[in-house]
């Protein structure tokens, strides 16, 4: 078994054997486990890293086994620069969101554990397929663990945000299903991922292909104006499913569009990229005014995902080598902001069950430990030099205004309004004289959120102060990205 | 006539009709309330002919009998086989619910199940006009007898009234149409049907008028749009086991008779035919869909998904020949397509229904999906086992139910028409709109507080069937190639001869 396959199926594993056994009787038991399920799936990961070659954009580590040989479709697995760092990032957030969880999480302690196991394994799986099918398996079972996250433990209008979640993902694969098996038929009968890289394809085919990729993908990162679900579904989710859909799969839907769109249908997203441009910049710009207005913490934590998504496939479409890097830095980046954001506000609900910004005020006097982080997360939601949330942005508006000037300073003047909301909403929740006397009675952060919040902030400044080893790794995938893109498809 | 391969042909429905007869008439000794040994004797009968039907499956041979009467093959074979074994999973399922509302007093559902499931092995294996209404009807008046089993309820009297009387008019349809067909071509046999037909000497004008009656009757029985309403009004009020009795195997024999007559006899008319299945797909999709998601009821909700799951059977029937062309990978494609689908339907209602009937207890039938709130908290297994079945229906993988319509659609795709494109995008929307309302039953299960704190107890052998029956949707769905290799080499093997 390649380390790959370890590393999808050993949370599996462990996911399905918690469902199996675990009752409530046996919580502490349970939570254990599922902890060391969680360890030993990001430790396994770890060997990657090691053994990942740099300066070269093959597929590394590749696995191959016929799976359903009727369709051809194989157990093809294989990580480039691209992929290659959210594996071990999907297998830590894991580990985080198992200790985050240890005591807000009380009733079906083993299936609500279980869920985030298997769905670690699967998110893996996606990163990992080089299978069309492998792909989209993974892909839409995702959705099973995150639907019953979402509805069985979720807010008060947690069905609500289920079916929206569940429907508007669904409707987006349903159309990639279709454009999966377009495209094995015009291969001649193949599902390999990088068969269909090489062919040739009409312009009509391929801007069909486009949008039906786009349908998936957009919904999934989430774009504007198909982002409304994403709020929705963040207010609703418990803290551990918010961490999770912000930090990891958010990034399946940026992800298929360089694994699909780009090189799969390069002429039509270059005919494109001028529409793909323009939805990034009313994501960066709107729904960061949106966010500003919000008055629902988590809410207003989901619009700003939207904004800084928004600069993601910003990235991506501006085509040039500073841009699809700072976008793959960006997703790294803002899975750990991210997490840590919605952790954090767990944090708060946790003690006073309420996520309005108007509950809080002076947070900082009763926690000040815990605030000092929250400084720090909101300091790198912001892009503040030093911590991870700069480099992506930088790189993205460097590659924006290497493309285009009105383009680079549409997206820079954006970054202030991420300042606003963010340091606006630090300063109604965490700063000046204590609100009421929820905030009075509030006790500060225990061993295990410290821990939780301290390994966050550890990676958030590791990342801002030394990005290299993320960027090392990816910058040959990217070259051999953008060179395949350039390169005309149509026969 | 009669030589020794034509007994060959028939030897498993012969053990069968025999054993019928002698369970009918150890029957009569039997005193236990819950016919434990007709009951041992019949599932005994049915695993001796299921493994025959396997030994003969594997073989891979094709042989004709009595005077090309019947015909042995290895997609009637293995769907005959398929069909034994639901009807072994439907009765370990069925007799707790059968006997707490007395329907066990006189066995007749023992012997009225293998009635019907020898019907069910005549038609897939007719390879003759009338021996296939024969075995039509022999399941039909079987199963009119089980729906109305408990004679002192009115709803199933009512069930059954009704699914006779549209049942009648259904085979009356497929009658009228075989008789036209044999009136041009001058034979009953299918072999001789296809040739006639081939040779292009016929009238097509009383042909296609011949098909429109043959398709309407297996429409009937398909139970697909516009000929649907007995449906969902059958399904609702039949006996719980017995609604898994008519609505798990028998939908293989349909299946089977569909592919004799149509593609068997008739391929030459595809393209008369397939125009008509494609409207009975889009109706069957759009109507299933819809009906079912202002349902309250669980078995009619279900009894609304079969209807759509039909449609895509017949979706995958129609994309076969395309503009009048038979391409052998298009064929076995489309054709395999279909049997995967309607083999993988069949597992997965046979789960569902599964925990329908373990729910319900005596008086109390358990078929509202309002009563199946907070189930996960009760039996997360049982839960479990029904939330399966329920993403397998609407296609969300890695459940079988994906692979079903993986295949159908990329038999459609394969097609290359614009149209069948369009009918693919079509049916792919379809499948979001069903899946709101597989999802609102597992939202039940999942997110409401049950009604009743007691935990949900099963015999041993009911609760190791559904566990298994459960875990092949999923297993099926992370290795699906065994049974999609099966189905092509079965399709294949049938349409060569």
């Amino acid at each position: 078994m390649g380390l790959l396959s370890l590393a999808i199926w050993t949370p599996i594993a462990f996911g399905a054997l918690l469902l199996a056994i675990g009752r409530d009787e046996h919580a502490r038991a349970v939570r254990w486990l599922a902890l060391v399920g969680a360890l030993i799936g990001f430790l396994v990961t770890l060997p990657l890293y090691d053994g990942f070659k740099l300066g070269t954009a093959a597929m590394q580590f590749v696995e191959k086994a016929d799976w359903i040989e009727r369709f051809n479709v194989h157990y093809h697995l294989g990580v480039d620069g691209i992929s290659f760092w959210f594996v071990p990032l999907t297998a830590f957030i894991t580990v985080v969101v198992v200790i985050a969880s240890w005591e807000s999480i009380t009733e079906r302690v083993n299936q609500y554990m279980g869920a985030f196991l298997i769905l670690s394994g699967l998110m893996i799986g996606v990163f990992s397929a080089l299978d069309g099918i492998l792909f989209y398996v993974f892909f839409e079972a995702t959705l099973i663990p995150m639907y019953l996250i979402i509805g069985i433990w979720g807010g008060p209008n947690r069905i609500y945000a289920a079916f929206k979640f569940f429907l508007y993902t669904l409707l987006g694969s349903l159309l990639m299903l279709i454009a999966l098996i377009y495209l094995y038929n015009q291969s001649g009968g193949s599902f390999d991922i990088a068969t269909w890289h090489q062919l040739p394809l009409s312009g009509r085919a391929q801007t069909l292909l486009f949008f039906a990729f786009f349908a998936a993908f957009a919904v999934k990162v989430p774009m504007w104006p198909v982002h409304t679900w994403l709020p929705d579904v963040h207010v609703e989710a418990p803290t551990g499913g918010s961490a999770v859909l912000a930090a990891i799969m958010l990034k399946l839907g940026a992800y298929g569009f360089l694994r699909f769109s780009l090189p799969i249908a390069p002429d039509a997203a270059r005919q494109w990229a001028w529409l793909m441009i323009a939805l990034s910049l009313i994501a960066v710009i709107y729904v960061g005014l949106v966010a500003m207005v919000q008055k629902d913490m988590k809410k207003l934590v989901a619009y700003s995902s939207v904004a800084h998504m928004g600069f993601v496939t910003l990235g991506f479409f501006i085509f040039n080598d500073l841009g699809v890097s700072g976008g793959i830095v960006q997703m790294i980046a803002h899975g750990f902001v991210s997490g840590a954001m919605f952790l954090s506000i767990g944090v708060l609900y946790d003690r006073v069950h309420s996520r309005e910004i108007a509950a809080y005020g002076g947070v900082v006097n009763t926690m000040p430990n815990f605030t000092a982080f929250v400084l720090l997360f909101a300091m790198a939601n912001c892009g503040l030099p030093g911590t991870a949330g700069f480099v992506g942005e930088w790189m993205v508006i460097l590659g924006a205004v290497k493309a285009n000037f009105w383009i680079g300073l549409a997206a820079a003047t954006a970054l202030i309004f991420g300042a606003a909301y963010t340091l606006w909403m630090f300063k109604r929740v965490y700063l000046g004289p204590v609100g009421n006397d929820n905030v009075k009675g509030l006790t500060d952060i225990d061993s295990r959120e410290f821990l939780v919040l301290a390994v966050l902030g550890i990676a958030v400044l590791a990342m801002g102060l030394y990005p290299r080893p993320f960027t090392d790794v990816m910058d040959a995938s990217v070259a051999e990205l953008l060179k395949h893109v350039a390169l005309t498809k149509l026969n | 006539m009669i030589d020794n391969i034509s007994w060959l042909a028939i030897y498993p429905e012969i053990v069968l009709l025999t054993m019928a007869c002698v369970i009918a008439l150890v029957d009569l000794g039997v005193h236990s309330p819950r016919r434990t040994s007709t009951y041992v004797l019949t599932m005994l009968t049915l695993a001796v002919v299921a493994a025959l039907q396997a030994m003969y499956a594997s073989s891979g041979n094709t042989f004709y009998g009595f005077g090309n009467m019947v015909v042995s093959d290895a997609m009637g074979n293995w769907l005959k086989c398929f069909a034994t074994v639901a009807m072994m999973v439907t009765l370990v399922y069925g007799r707790p619910y059968a006997a707490d509302r007395d329907m066990l007093r006189g066995g007749e559902l023992f012997t009225l199940s293998m009635f019907a499931l020898l019907g069910m092995f005549i038609m897939i294996s007719g390879n003759n006009f009338l021996v296939i209404y024969l075995g039509l009807e022999l399941l039909t008046l079987s199963s009119y007898a089980l729906v109305a089993l408990r004679r002192d309820n009115a709803t199933a009297t009512e069930a059954a009234m009704k699914y006779f009387v549209l049942g009648a008019m259904a085979s009356g349809f497929l009658l009228y149409g075989l008789s036209m067909v044999y009136g041009a071509t001058g034979s009953l046999d299918i072999g001789q049907v296809f040739k006639a037909v081939n040779s292009g000497q016929i009238k097509h004008q009383v042909l296609v008028f011949g098909l429109v009656f043959v398709v309407a009757g297996l429409a009937f029985k398909l139970g697909v749009v516009p000929f649907h309403m007995w449906i969902p009004d059958v399904y609702q009020g039949a006996p719980t086991a017995v609604t898994l009795m008519i609505g798990g195997a028998p939908k293989l024999a349909a299946f089977a008779i569909t592919v004799r007559l149509l593609v068997d006899g008739l391929l030459p008319l595809a393209i008369d035919w397939q125009q008509m299945l494609a409207v009975l797909a889009i109706g069957s999709l759009l109507v299933g869909n819809l009906a079912a998601i202002a349902q309250t009821n669980l078995k009619r909700m279900l009894a609304y998904s079969t209807i759509s799951q039909m449609g895509f059977v017949l979706l995958g029937l129609m994309s076969g020949v395309i503009n009048g062309n038979v391409d052998a990978t298009a064929v076995e494609n489309a054709y395999s397509a279909s049997m995967f689908y309607v083999i993988t339907y069949v597992l997965t209602t046979l789960a569902a229904f599964g925990v329908i009937l373990l729910l319900a207890r005596e008086g109390f039938e358990s078929e509202e999906i309002s009563d199946f709130a907070g189930l996960n908290q009760r039996s997360p297994l049982y839960a479990g086992v029904m939330a399966v079945c329920l993403f397998s229906m609407a296609g969300i993988p890695p459940l079988v139910g994906f692979y079903a319509k993986l295949a159908v659609l990329q038999a459609l795709v394969a097609s290359g028409q614009a149209i069948y494109i369009a009918m693919a995008v079509f049916a792919v929307i379809m499948s979001l709109i069903g899946a709101f309302y597989y999802l609102r039953v597992v939202k039940v299960m999942y997110f409401d507080a049950p009604l009743t704190a007691t935990s949900v107890s099963a015999p041993v052998d009911v609760r190791v069937v559904l566990t298994i029956n459960g875990a092949l949707v999923l297993v099926l769905g992370l290795l699906p190639g065994g049974l999609m290799a099966l189905c092509a080499d079965a399709v294949v093997r049938a349409l060569a001869t």
